[in-house]
C-alpha cells in the first residue's frame, strides 16, 4: 500500500475537500494505483540533477510602480455568493 | 531554578509603495472596502502576478541597511492555507531563496552593545481584512475587505539571540528608526505598518537546549511587545515549574488584558506545502543593481550619529536626539547649512524651543510651522544683536503661531534691542536712584544683589536693553 | 460551398471583396450550430446576440477598409478563456454562474483583429481529462463517430472545427489537449512554446505546462491564428518577449533536405496498428517530399507520465485553492461553518476527476512527500527536457504519433485513470520540455476515425513545424475530408 485511507483523508482536509465515505475508498484505491506507477522515477538517478520549475529560462520579469485603474467595487463584488455592503460576507470567523 | 528567556523576532514591514506587489492598485490606506482590487488581487480565475520593481528595490535596501547579503538568484513561493482573506488560497512569499540573507544589527541596553542576528529578509504580500463588526447587513458573519491584500511586505526574521524583553524593543526600535529612515516604511504601528510576532522560549540558565517556543502575534506597539513577551516568559516558567510543558503553538496577545491566549483552531491542519511559485519568474539581481541601490543609501543613524560627534562637534546626548527621527535630523541639518558657524546654537534651538513646542501641540516636526529659513532668520538678528535671546523666544513664540518673518514681528512689537549706551546709562541711573538702599549694600561688599539691578533694568528696557552693555555699565557704574 | 464550411483564409477573401458579410457568414454559423449542436454537445454557451452585434461591427469595419484576415471571421473560445460579460464555467458547476469582469489576452487580441465570438467551448472539466468527459456540461461527442470521445480537454474546440461549428477556435494544451482532440477529430491543433501565448485570462490548469493555441482546418489557418495571439503580454510574467514572425510566411511547400528525427521510444511494440499504418505512410509521404529521417532517443520518454501526473496535479492543488465559495463561484448553501464552507462547497463544486486530482497534488506537495515526489518530478523533467535539447542538435523537427490509439468510445477508460493518463504518453513530453508541437490529419482508421500526426520543434520554432506541417498537408487530401453530420 503506497496510500492508507487515513492519509487520503488527510490530504482532503488540508485540500479542504469533503469527501464521501465512497469517495474515500475510491480515492484511497486510485492513489494507490496512481503512486505505485510514478514510484518508477525513483529508478532514476537524479542527484546533482538541477529541478526545473520553467522549462524555458526566464528571469526578472517587472512592473513599475504606477498605478493601474481598480476595476471597481460593484465589478469585484459581482460574482461574490454574499456580500453586505461594500464587503464578501461570509460565515463568522472565530479567532 | 534560573530560567533564561530565548526570545526571536518576525518583523512584518509594510512597504511604502504607490501599488501593490503584484498588481496596480493602489495602496493607500483607508479607501472604501474592495474599491482598490482588480482580477489579480481578488484572486480571479486566470489573473497572475507581476512584480512590482520598486519592492525589489526597497528589500535590497532593507537588506544592505541590516547588514544582509543579497541573494544574487531568489525565488518566489507559494504558502498554502485556506482563509478568507486570502483570495488566491496561497499567499505568494519566497520560502527557500530569500531576497537577502545573514544580517545583524548592533543594539545597544543598559550601556552594553550586543549583536543580533538577522536571519533572513523575504518578499511577501500581505492578506485582506477581516471586519466582524458595524458592517449593514452583515448580522452575524464576519466581512472581507481585500483592499489590503496583495499590498507588498518585508518579513525580517531575527536569530534567536534576543533574552530579554528589553533587549526585543531595543533592536524593533532600531529597525523600526532604519526602515522609516529608509523611507521604505511609514513606520505607523497603529496601522500595521509595522508589526511584530515574537517567538518565546525558556531554558534553565547555563543550558544550550532550547525550549520549546510560542508565537505571539501581531504585537502592535512597542510597549505591547514588551508586555507581551514579559507575560509570556512568566507564563512558560510558571508552567515548567507547576511540572507542566511548554505546546508549540501560536498566541495572540491581548492589550486590554496583558495577557496572551492561545489561538487554536485558526488553522486545523498546518501544511503550507510551500512550492515556487509557477506563475513568476527567478529573480536575478546583478552586482550593479545592488551597487546602484547602495550609493541611493540615506546616511542612516548610527553614521549619522557618529558624523554629529565627529564633525559637527556635538554631544553623544545631542547627536543622539537630534537622529533619533529621520525627519527632525533633517530638518536640523537643513538649519546648519544655513547656519554653518553655529551648529551649537542651532543643536539648542531645535532640541529646546522647537522641541517643546511641538511638544506642547502633539505635532512632528513635519508639521513644524517654523522653517529651517525662517529659524535661520531669527539666529540671524540674534546673532547681529538685534535682538536678545530673551526676546527671540518671544518672536519664535510668535512666528509659531502666525507663520511672519522675524524681523516683521520684531519692527511691528518694537522689540529691537536697545544698544546705545546712552539710554542704557540713563535706564540705569534711574533705577539707581530708586533703589539707593540696594546701592549701598553693594559697595559694602554685597555682591549678590547685582543679579537684582539686572532684573530691574530689563524690566526697565521691556526685555530691549542689550544684556552684555547692561551688565558692562551697570558693574561700572555701581563700583563708582 | 456553404459558408460554415469555409475556413479562415477562404472566408476572408469573400468578406474582402464584399461577396457576403460577416453577418451572413456568422448567422451560417449559429445556424449550423443549431443544427448539430443536439448531436455533438460542442458549446456550454453559444453566444448568439454577441456574435450577431460584433458582426454587424465588424461588416462597419470592412465598409471603412480596416479588414485583416480575422476580421469578421466567426470563432469559438474553450470555456476556459475569460471573456468579459460573459459566462465562463472551464467546464466546472463551480463556475456555472460566473460571468467573467474582464477579457483573456489572447481574447482581447482576436477582438482587436475584429474576430467575432459565436460560444465557448467545452472541455474536460478545469482541462482535467482526454476526453471531454470530465465536463459538468456533459459530454462532447466525436463529430466523425457519435459514440466516441472527440479526445480532451479541448474537446469542444476540436469537435466544434469538425462539426463545421465555427471557422477556428482556440483551446490549450497542459498535456497534449489541443492535439490530442485535434488528432482524434481531424483538425489542426497547435501547441506553441511555453510563453509564446500569454495565460493572462486563461483559467490555470497546471501554470507551468498550460499554454494556448489555434484549433482549425488547416494549416494556413493555424499560422493565421496563432500570428493574432502570440507575443509578449506584460500581464503574464512568464510571457516571453520576443517579436513575433510572420507565421503565413513559414506556409512554403518544400521540406528537401529537412531532417525529420524519428524517436524509437515513440514507434513501440503496443502502438495500435491503425496509428502505425499512419504514420508509416506519412513517413513515406515525408520521403517522397525530399526530408531526410534519422533515428533518434528521446530516453527519458517512459518517464514522462509519471512526471506530469506529479507536476500538473501539485501545480493545480494550489491554482484551484482560489475556489472558496468567498468571492466568485459555488457556496454550499449547506455550511453552518466557515470549514464546512470551504470543504461543502469545494466538494459540491468540483467532480471527481478534479478531486482525484487535487487530492494527488496536496499529496505531492504535502510535508514528508514533497522531496520523493514533486522535487523529484522536477528534476525527471530536467532530464526529459535535455532528451529535446540533444535530439535537436541533429534533427529540425521529430515526427511522432498523437496519440497511441484513436479515439476511444465515451465511458471505455472513465473508471480507469491510469489508462486515461497513459492515453496522453506521446503529447506530455512536449508540455513537459517546453516546447513546440502540431498535429496535423494524417489518415483514417480502418474504423473511419481520423488520426493525426505529430511535429515537434525546437523551443520557438513554431515556422519549422508550420512548414513541415504545411508541406505534408498540401501533399495529401486527409484536411479536406468532411465528417458526416
Amino acid at each position: 500500500m503506497k496510500i492508507t485511507k487515513a492519509e487520503v483523508e488527510h490530504v482532503a482536509r488540508l485540500a479542504r475537500l469533503e469527501l464521501t465515505e465512497q469517495e474515500v475508498e475510491t480515492f484511497t484505491g486510485q492513489m494507490d494505483a496512481i503512486l505505485a506507477y510514478v514510484d518508477k522515477l525513483n529508478g532514476l538517478e537524479t542527484a546533482g540533477i538541477i529541478p526545473t520549475a520553467h522549462a524555458v529560462p526566464m528571469e526578472n520579469a517587472f512592473r513599475q510602480d504606477e498605478v493601474a485603474p481598480s476595476i471597481g467595487i460593484d465589478n469585484a463584488l459581482a460574482n461574490a455568493p454574499d456580500r453586505a455592503d461594500n464587503f464578501f460576507r461570509v460565515p463568522k470567523v472565530i479567532e | 531554578m534560573k530560567y533564561q528567556a530565548v526570545i526571536g523576532l518576525e518583523v512584518h514591514v509594510q512597504l511604502l509603495t504607490n501599488t501593490k506587489i503584484f498588481c496596480g492598485c493602489s495602496t493607500k490606506f483607508g479607501a472604501t472596502p474592495n474599491s482598490q482590487t482588480c482580477p489579480v488581487c481578488l484572486g480571479m480565475p486566470g489573473a497572475l502576478p507581476v512584480l512590482n520593481k520598486k519592492v525589489v528595490e526597497y528589500a535590497i535596501r532593507a537588506g544592505l541597511a541590516t547588514n544582509c547579503g543579497i541573494a544574487p538568484k531568489s525565488v518566489f513561493a507559494r504558502k498554502n492555507y485556506f482563509y478568507p482573506d486570502l483570495p488566491k488560497g496561497y499567499q505568494i512569499s519566497q520560502y527557500e531563496l530569500p531576497i537577502c540573507l545573514s544580517g545583524h544589527l548592533d543594539i545597544e541596553v543598559d550601556g552594553d552593545v550586543k549583536r543580533i542576528g538577522i536571519t533572513r529578509i523575504h518578499m511577501e504580500e500581505d492578506a485582506g481584512k477581516l471586519v466582524h463588526a458595524d458592517v449593514p447587513g452583515a448580522g452575524d458573519a464576519s466581512c472581507v475587505d481585500l483592499n489590503r491584500a496583495c499590498t507588498p511586505l518585508l518579513e525580517i526574521v531575527s536569530e534567536p539571540d534576543i533574552r530579554s524583553a528589553d533587549e526585543a524593543v531595543a533592536y524593533l526600535k532600531k529597525l523600526h528608526q532604519i526602515v522609516v529612515y529608509l523611507g521604505i516604511c511609514d513606520g505607523n504601528m497603529e496601522e500595521g505598518s509595522f508589526r511584530c510576532d515574537a517567538n518565546v522560549s525558556v531554558m534553565p540558565v547555563g543550558s544550550d537546549t532550547f525550549g520549546t517556543r510560542t508565537e505571539t502575534k501581531n504585537v502592535n506597539s512597542f510597549r505591547f511587545v514588551k508586555q507581551a513577551i514579559e507575560y509570556e516568559i512568566e507564563r512558560q516558567i510558571d508552567l515548567i515549574e507547576e511540572g507542566g510543558k511548554v505546546i508549540q503553538e501560536t498566541r495572540l496577545f491581548d492589550p486590554n488584558t496583558g495577557v496572551t491566549r492561545s489561538m487554536r483552531g485558526k488553522e486545523e491542519a498546518h501544511d503550507y506545502r510551500y512550492f515556487p511559485d509557477p506563475d513568476l519568474v527567478p529573480l536575478v539581481i546583478s552586482n550593479d543593481w545592488v551597487e546602484d541601490v547602495r550609493l541611493s543609501l540615506p546616511e542612516l543613524p548610527e553614521a549619522k550619529f557618529r558624523r554629529y560627534q565627529d564633525e559637527l562637534g556635538l554631544t553623544a546626548y545631542d547627536a543622539e536626539v537630534l537622529t533619533a527621527d529621520r525627519l527632525l535630523a533633517r530638518y536640523f541639518e537643513s538649519c546648519v547649512a544655513l547656519a554653518p558657524q553655529q551648529v551649537k546654537t542651532v543643536a539648542n534651538w531645535v532640541m529646546g524651543e522647537v522641541a517643546r513646542k511641538l511638544n506642547d501641540e502633539g505635532k512632528g516636526i513635519a508639521d513644524c510651522p517654523v522653517t529651517p529659513q525662517l529659524l535661520n532668520a531669527l539666529l540671524k538678528l540674534m546673532e547681529a544683536g538685534t535682538i536678545s535671546g530673551k526676546i527671540a523666544k518671544t518672536v519664535f513664540d510668535e512666528m509659531w503661531s502666525t507663520g511672519k518673518e522675524p524681523a516683521a514681528i520684531v519692527e511691528e512689537k518694537g522689540l529691537v534691542q536697545v544698544s546705545d549706551t546712552g539710554e542704557i546709562e540713563r535706564i540705569i541711573d534711574e533705577v539707581m536712584a530708586a533703589n539707593q538702599g540696594q546701592v549701598n549694600e553693594f559697595r559694602s561688599g554685597k555682591e549678590k544683589v547685582f543679579g537684582f539691578f539686572v532684573g530691574q533694568v530689563m524690566r526697565a528696557s521691556k526685555g530691549k536693553a542689550n544684556p552684555a552693555l547692561v551688565n558692562e555699565i551697570l558693574l561700572k557704574k555701581l563700583r563708582g | 460551398m456553404e459558408l460554415h464550411e469555409l475556413t479562415i483564409h477562404e472566408l476572408h477573401q469573400k468578406l474582402k471583396k464584399r461577396e457576403v458579410s460577416s453577418v451572413e457568414a456568422t448567422k451560417a454559423v449559429l445556424a449550423r450550430i443549431e443544427q448539430v449542436e443536439p448531436h455533438v454537445n460542442a458549446f456550454i454557451t453559444v453566444t448568439t446576440d454577441e456574435a450577431l452585434k460584433s458582426a454587424e461591427e465588424a461588416d462597419k469595419r470592412i465598409a471603412a477598409g480596416e479588414i485583416d484576415t480575422l476580421t469578421g471571421i466567426p470563432v469559438a473560445l474553450k470555456d476556459i478563456f475569460l471573456t468579459r460579460g460573459i459566462r465562463t464555467t472551464c467546464g466546472s458547476r463551480i463556475l456555472e454562474n460566473f460571468v467573467a469582469p474582464y477579457d483573456a489576452t489572447s481574447w482581447a487580441r482576436l477582438k482587436e483583429h475584429g474576430a467575432v465570438l459565436v460560444g465557448k467551448l467545452n472541455q474536460d472539466e478545469f482541462a482535467m481529462g482526454s476526453s471531454c468527459e470530465s465536463s459538468a456540461f456533459g459530454v462532447t461527442r466525436n463529430p466523425w463517430n457519435l459514440e466516441c470521445t472527440p479526445g480532451g480537454s479541448s474537446g469542444g474546440s476540436a469537435a466544434a472545427i469538425a462539426a463545421r461549428q465555427a471557422t477556428a477556435t482556440l483551446g490549450t494544451d497542459t498535456g497534449g489537449s489541443i492535439r490530442q482532440p485535434a488528432s482524434h477529430c481531424g483538425c489542426v491543433g497547435l501547441k506553441p512554446t511555453y510563453g509564446r501565448v500569454s495565460r493572462y485570462g486563461v483559467i490555470a490548469y497546471a501554470s507551468s505546462l498550460d499554454q494556448v493555441g489555434p484549433v482549425t482546418r488547416d494549416v494556413t489557418d493555424c499560422a493565421v491564428l496563432l500570428g493574432a495571439v502570440a507575443g509578449y503580454d506584460p500581464l503574464d510574467s512568464t510571457s516571453v518577449n520576443l517579436p513575433v514572425p510572420d507565421y503565413t510566411k513559414s506556409l512554403v511547400s518544400d521540406v528537401k533536405g529537412v531532417k525529420v528525427g524519428l524517436p524509437k521510444e515513440y514507434y513501440i511494440a503496443g502502438l495500435d496498428p491503425d496509428v502505425k499504418a499512419v504514420m508509416e505512410s506519412a513517413i513515406a509521404t515525408y520521403s517522397k517530399l525530399g526530408a531526410e529521417f534519422v533515428e533518434i532517443s528521446l530516453p527519458h520518454t517512459d518517464y514522462a507520465v509519471a512526471t506530469y501526473y506529479l507536476v500538473a496535479t501539485a501545480e493545480a492543488s494550489s491554482n484551484l485553492a482560489r475556489y472558496d465559495g468567498v468571492r466568485f463561484g459555488h457556496r454550499s448553501s449547506a455550511a453552518k461553518s466557515l470549514i464546512e464552507m470551504f470543504a461543502k462547497s469545494r466538494a459540491e463544486g468540483f467532480g471527481p476527476e478534479v478531486k482525484r486530482r487535487i487530492m494527488l497534488g496536496t499529496y505531492a506537495l504535502s510535508s514528508g512527500y514533497y522531496d520523493a515526489y514533486y522535487l523529484k518530478a522536477q528534476k525527471v523533467r530536467t532530464l526529459i527536457m535535455q532528451d529535446f535539447l540533444t535530439a535537436f542538435e541533429n534533427v529540425d523537427v521529430i515526427l511522432t504519433p498523437v496519440a497511441p490509439t484513436p479515439a476511444f468510445r465515451i465511458g471505455e477508460k472513465v473508471n480507469d485513470p491510469l489508462q486515461m493518463y497513459l492515453s496522453d504518453i506521446f503529447t506530455i513530453p512536449v508540455n513537459l520540455a517546453g516546447t513546440c508541437g502540431i498535429s496535423v490529419p494524417a489518415g483514417f482508421s480502418t474504423g473511419g476515425l481520423p488520426i493525426g500526426l505529430q511535429l515537434i520543434g525546437r523551443p520557438f520554432g513554431e515556422e519549422t513545424i508550420l512548414r513541415a506541417a504545411y508541406a505534408f498537408e498540401q501533399a495529401t487530401e486527409w484536411h479536406r475530408q468532411k465528417a458526416k453530420i
